[in-house]
């Protein structure tokens, strides 16, 4: 392994990375010289770990995530994006925005072809949409999304035929499009889901994953002028399934987005899903809700690309935390950018970690380059239900279990009624239900 | 009529310097229909009285006993005791984070009387409840106690009373941080539940305020976690004008 003499980098801390990542991320995290630096932040919101004090990365300290050297891109806006795997160097883990996530159990999706069997894809529901299986050479994908991390852009690099689900012009979808992805194979895969709601249409669209599998996969999603699109994304893989998802939203004029995460099953999920104003008087709302039973990690990282004026964006994500080693990350970039007057946003996340031994990382950004918005703040919480919430139950005579559901239950149904899909907010009540019987609480 | 029955109670708590005994023999009688004042001063073991009879786990008992017509309570747990008919209204109510008033209120009185309540009638019975204690009717939309003032809290205890009537309340300091008025509504309510004759009332109060319109039948002075003395309203009174001072000064108040 090479040294290196690079200023950021503390001489005595052990590297495990390469000289020439390490000079990228070091050259991505150079000042820009226009934006401020607040003592106590970053540009990306929080105090980082690593580097030695007289740096120019003011306010470091030391982070509960220990000791990794990791340096932070000078503006989110800034992520490198590109089709080209090449441009994404090795993961080793030190990065950014793969910091919180275990390599090791991402079972080759970071480092393998890509080439096994992708899950089946069956579209059921509404009548009047368009579900085609086209080839990679079809001109629409890739034209609203670009990968902004290796496995993406190894998915893209690797998908064989793309599902692509069409809302025609002025169309309101006649059911919901429900999107089943069942997977069967355990070596590592690539899939391309193409979800365009053209302008003035309405759909709630579900992508429902479950079975076993090992799966890179892009979600592009066009949302046009005026249309209303509900994108839900259902994660009850089984137990051993591994997926890493990016799911890019470009939201038009006076579009309505709403974009909800329900991951519940499997060992590792990593969900990128990302909202990108293209044009002035849309909304976006984004809910996520997950619960990490004992061993699992779920990881969610979003970004809400304000870069155009007067446009509105809230997102609540709720989790809960039970049994030794579940893991949860929370992840929430706001970017204002100098043109997005007028914003109006806000972010939050709680967690409720229900037993010992669980561990939930919550870290919302916001990036904000001009003062001219409307609104804008963030929020989190993690709480833990202790000794004095069960007492004040059983008091009112509500027996332990009981009560111990109750609060959970009601944590999480705030996220479960915003998908406004009734079979499937029935069903995803019942899969909580399951996972608090699994936990015995 | 019932029968809460505390006899030669010693109870502790462990703490980082120890274990530390707080209340030291205590005998207290309460019937249905009566209403007992305990007054003391900060720290004599009122309150761990009131948290000891509903088995809150932080204290622990070491001796003596407590009985509801000659059941064991001390072997019961929390959620059975209510029950068995105890109510603690608390002296600082959690928020509950994720449960609405609404759920909680229905939740709790279907484990109380083992069914759940027929939905007309309970629906109308809580407006009816949040009414006369001046709650405002979006409070139940609202998560347990979540942003709700020091008052709003204690009336919400009192509004749990009056729905799920239990055989005997134990307020524990109802009264502290109650301005004139909220002290006023939350009176009426405990007056109201205690007029129809089937409530022991065990009232603990720091104040002689709220016995202008709670009125007991018994006073229980509580100094160092025993009963100091005892008397009829007039004690009350007596402890108005003179405070505790003829008690503590001869005493050694211990936490």
């Amino acid at each position: 392994m090479a040294e290196t003499t690079h200023t950021e980098i503390s001489p005595d801390t052990p590297l495990d990375g390469e000289l020439g990542e390490l000079d990228e991320k070091a050259r991505l995290g150079a000042p820009s010289g226009e934006r401020a630096v607040i003592d106590g932040f970053t540009e990306e919101g929080e105090r980082l770990p690593g580097g030695d004090d007289g740096t120019e990365q003011l306010g470091f300290k030391k982070h509960s995530h220990g000791n990794a050297p990791v340096i932070p891109e000078a503006s989110r806006g800034e992520r490198r994006r590109s089709f080209d795997i090449a441009d994404f160097p090795t993961l080793t883990g030190l990065e950014e925005d793969w910091r919180f996530t275990p390599l090791k159990r991402l079972r080759g999706l970071h480092t393998e072809a890509l080439s096994g069997t992708a899950p089946a894809v069956e579209v059921t529901g509404a009548g009047n949409v368009t579900v085609e299986t086209v080839g990679r050479d079809d001109v629409r994908l890739g034209a609203s999304a670009t990968p902004e991390d290796r496995v993406s852009a190894a998915a893209w690099n690797a998908f064989g035929d793309a599902t692509v689900i069409t809302i025609p012009k002025e169309t309101v979808a006649d059911g919901e499009v429900m999107v089943s992805v069942r997977g069967a194979h355990a070596e590592a895969a690539a899939q391309h889901l193409l979800i365009e709601a053209k302008a003035f249409s309405k759909a709630v669209v579900v992508l429902d994953h479950q079975g076993s599998a090992t799966l890179a996969q892009n979600v592009e999603i066009v949302v046009g002028d005026g249309a209303e699109l509900t994108v839900v994304s259902v994660q009850e893989w089984d137990d051993d399934a591994v997926h890493v998802s990016s799911q890019q939203a470009k939201v038009g004029r006076d579009a309505r987005y709403k974009h909800v995460v329900v991951s519940l099953g499997g060992d590792l999920v990593r969900l990128t899903p990302s909202s990108i104003f293209t044009a002035p008087g849309a909304e976006v709302e984004m809910y996520g809700l997950y619960f990490a039973d004992a061993g699992q990690h779920l990881e969610q990282r979003l970004l809400v690309d304000h870069a155009v004026p007067n446009c509105k964006s809230r997102v609540t994500y709720k989790g809960a935390l039970q049994g030794d080693d579940a893991h949860t990350v929370w992840v929430g970039d706001v970017l204002i950018r100098k043109a997005a007057e007028g914003t109006d946003t806000y972010e939050t996340n709680r967690n409720l970690i229900l037993t010992d031994g669980a561990r939930s990382d919550s870290v919302p950004n916001l990036e904000i380059e001009t003062g001219l918005i409307e609104g804008a703040g963030h929020a989190s919480a993690t709480g833990r239900f202790d000794d004095e919430h069960l007492f004040y139950l059983m008091a009112r005579g509500i027996p332990e279990k009981a009560a111990r559901r109750l609060v959970v239950r009601g944590f999480l149904n705030e996220v479960i009624q915003q998908i406004k899909v009734p079979s499937l907010e029935e069903r995803l009540s019942e899969s909580v239900e399951r996972e608090l019987a699994a936990g015995n609480l | 009529m019932s029968t809460l029955e505390i006899k030669d109670l010693h109870v502790s708590i462990d703490t980082e310097q120890g274990v530390i005994p707080i209340l030291k023999g205590v005998t207290l009688t309460i019937n249905t229909g009566e209403t007992h004042a305990i007054m003391g001063p900060n720290g004599s073991g009122k309150s761990t009285l009131a948290s000891t009879i509903a088995g809150h786990p932080r204290y622990t008992v070491d001796s003596g006993s407590i009985t509801l017509d000659g059941e064991d309570v001390l072997s019961m747990s929390v959620d059975e005791r209510a029950r068995a008919g105890l109510f603690l209204a608390m002296q600082y109510p959690v928020e509950v984070p994720g449960v609405t008033m609404t759920n909680f209120l229905r939740t709790a009185k279907t484990a109380l009387d083992g069914e759940a309540p027929s939905l007309r009638h309970w629906t109308k019975d809580v407006k009816t409840a949040m009414s006369a204690l001046r709650i405002d009717a979006d409070f139940a939309q609202r998560n347990v106690n979540e942003g709700f003032s020091g008052g709003e809290k204690k009336r919400v205890e009192i509004l749990q009373l009056e729905l799920f009537r239990p055989r005997f309340a134990i307020l524990d300091e109802t009264d502290s941080g109650l301005d004139v008025d909220a002290l006023k509504v939350v009176s009426e309510g405990v007056n109201r539940e205690h007029s129809k004759g089937e409530m022991g009332t065990l009232l603990i109060t720091h104040y002689t305020r709220i016995l202008r319109y709670i009125k007991p039948d018994f006073v229980h002075v509580f100094v160092a976690g025993r009963i100091a003395e005892q008397g009829g309203p007039e004690l009350a009174d007596r402890l108005e004008e003179e405070g505790y001072d003829r008690f503590t000064a001869q005493t050694t108040v211990e936490a």
